[in-house]
């Protein structure tokens, strides 16, 4: 479904700044597949996420969609087979925008835009059930601003946005980061169910390891741009954060730094 | 750019439509300018803005072919007004006006009301609001910008073509503070009416106008009284703008002391 073929990303290239931050990463993601990705700060988890969404392009090596070479896409020119939730909550949605009209944006994605109204009656009834199943009341408050919702609220909206249109990969970027742990609770939730209904492959980075080894089926492992671990099946189901950590240490010949990361797990 | 191509074509002997029309397009194609100097060549919003403008002094200059061109009766010119005059001879030429322009910016009005709710007039919102989320979403946010400019510049032409016929001339420099005057009309109107609706928006931006054109008027005609000339005019716009854009650093700052 998804294939990344020795892929370099250097950022400030030939200057005394250089940093390579992914190092000929070699990936291959099977069709249904849900990975978790967790890495120390600076390990490239985000880069990753970006090299595969467009948002920067790889200095070397190709990427590949559902076998449609995408390496030289921008980022619009492959959202149709792209859905994705930032850690940032007010980059998924529009907060000028009604609740509605967020929606239409992403009902119409990969359909060309006319002078047509974008909204009618018949969407707004199928926005309706969709929120309605998220379980937050919004299905009340189609009309309602974005910017007005709280940060657990607009990251369900988009998710939903990011879902709605059906993409053959969702791109979580620790999108439950900056919840508190309850609203986190509910939304890795709501993305357990979004990706379970609608059979999505799904590349989930995480700070929270726990998250990391309970969801999805395959849990990737980053430090300086590569791919150190990659754990699947019966010893995925058997290992403890402890054990993941440990396994890092072992190596890596170092430990595994993340503030937030030992803040969680003490 | 609108009222330099309003000039020519009446003055080659075309009507005010056709010259209205061309006017309107001739702006688009300024404002597609403006974007691909924003979009392609990366420069701010506001620098291109000002690029361009400063290349269709020249241009308008060979456009007109001089500094300025009467559009007067008496040289055969028929400007909307006239024909208007001349289809209601019985209404007062002042009301006639007033009606005439009024029902001209509520069409407008409805008509850019009714655009951004659109699938594209949508999307060019949503490009403002959130440049990352659109492209995310599989639309292209150079093409909204290009589009939205493009548009936007038309209605400024159709407004100079409209000026151009009202005052029954062209000048060279009738443009000049004209971006300044937009930008305080729109914070007028801001201050004016609160919402956020596209209705209320564009109300904002209409009434807005009308007040501060009101307001310069006023100061005009009676500003003699207390030592305001004409000329103080433009300083006067300016320090409105940078009162009002201060305003909300100010208050804040104000606000930490107490």
């Amino acid at each position: 479904m998804l294939r990344l073929e020795r892929v370099n990303k250097y950022f400030f290239r030939n200057s005394l700044d250089e940093r390579w931050t992914i190092r000929n990463l070699t990936l291959q993601v099977q069709e249904g597949d849900f990975v978790t990705v967790v890495g120390s700060n600076g390990a490239g988890k985000t880069t990753l996420l970006n090299l595969i969404s467009g948002a920067y392009f790889p200095d070397e090596g190709r990427i590949v969609i559902d076998e449609l070479d995408v390496t030289e896409l921008p980022t619009h020119r492959r959202a149709l087979y792209l859905g994705r939730v930032f850690q940032n909550t007010s980059q998924g949605t529009a907060p000028s925008l009604t609740i509605e009209e967020n929606l239409a944006i992403a009902y119409l994605k990969g359909k060309p835009k006319g002078i047509r109204m974008a909204l009618n009656e018949r969407m707004r009834a199928i926005f309706r059930d969709k929120l309605a199943e998220i379980g937050l009341g919004l299905e009340k408050r189609l009309k309602d601003r974005v910017g007005l919702l709280s940060g657990g609220q607009r990251q369900a909206l988009a998710l939903l946005m990011a879902t709605l249109a059906k993409p053959k990969i969702l791109l979580l970027d620790e999108h439950t980061a900056n919840l508190d742990p309850k609203t986190a609770e509910i939304i890795m939730e709501l993305t357990a169910r979004l990706v379970g209904e609608n059979h999505l492959t799904t590349l989930m980075v995480t700070h929270n390891l726990q998250d990391a080894l309970s969801f999805g089926n395959r849990t990737l492992m980053m430090d300086e741009g590569e791919v150190v671990l990659d754990v699947a099946g019966e010893e995925r189901k058997k290992m403890t954060i402890q054990e993941l950590l440990e396994r890092f240490t072992l190596l890596r010949h170092k430990k595994f730094a993340e503030d937030r990361v030992l803040l969680s797990s003490s | 750019m609108g009222a330099a191509v309003l000039a020519l074509l009446m003055y080659r002997g075309y009507g005010a439509l056709a010259g209205i029309v061309a006017a309107c397009l001739a702006g688009a194609l300024a404002g597609l300018f403006t974007g691909v100097l924003h979009t392609f060549s990366r420069i701010p919003a506001l620098l291109s803005g000002i690029l361009t403008m400063i290349c269709l002094y020249s241009i308008n200059l060979r456009v007109m072919g001089r500094p300025n061109i009467s559009l007067s009766e008496n040289l055969g010119h028929r400007t909307v007004f006239v024909l208007l005059r001349d289809a209601f001879p019985r209404v007062p030429e002042v009301y006639l006006r007033f009606i005439f322009l009024f029902l001209l910016v509520v069409l407008v009005k409805v008509m850019v009301d009714l655009f951004l709710q659109t699938e594209v007039g949508l999307s060019i919102r949503a490009t403002g609001d959130n440049e990352t989320l659109v492209a995310t979403q599989g639309i292209d946010p150079n093409c909204m910008k290009l589009i939205g400019i493009s548009l936007s510049n038309a209605l400024v032409a159709l407004a100079g073509a409209m000026f151009a016929q009202y005052q029954g001339f062209v000048d060279i420099n009738m443009g000049i503070g004209m971006v300044i005057s937009g930008l305080a009309s729109v914070i007028v109107g801001e201050v004016l009416l609160r919402g956020r609706t596209i209705f209320m928006a564009t109300l904002q931006v209409v009434l807005g106008s009308v007040v501060y054109r009101l307001a310069t008027a006023i100061a005009l005609n009676w500003g003699y009284n207390i030592g305001f000339k004409p000329y103080d005019l433009k300083l006067f716009t300016g320090l409105l703008v940078i009162v009002i854009l201060s305003f909300p650093i100010l208050k804040e700052k104000l606000g930490r002391v107490k």
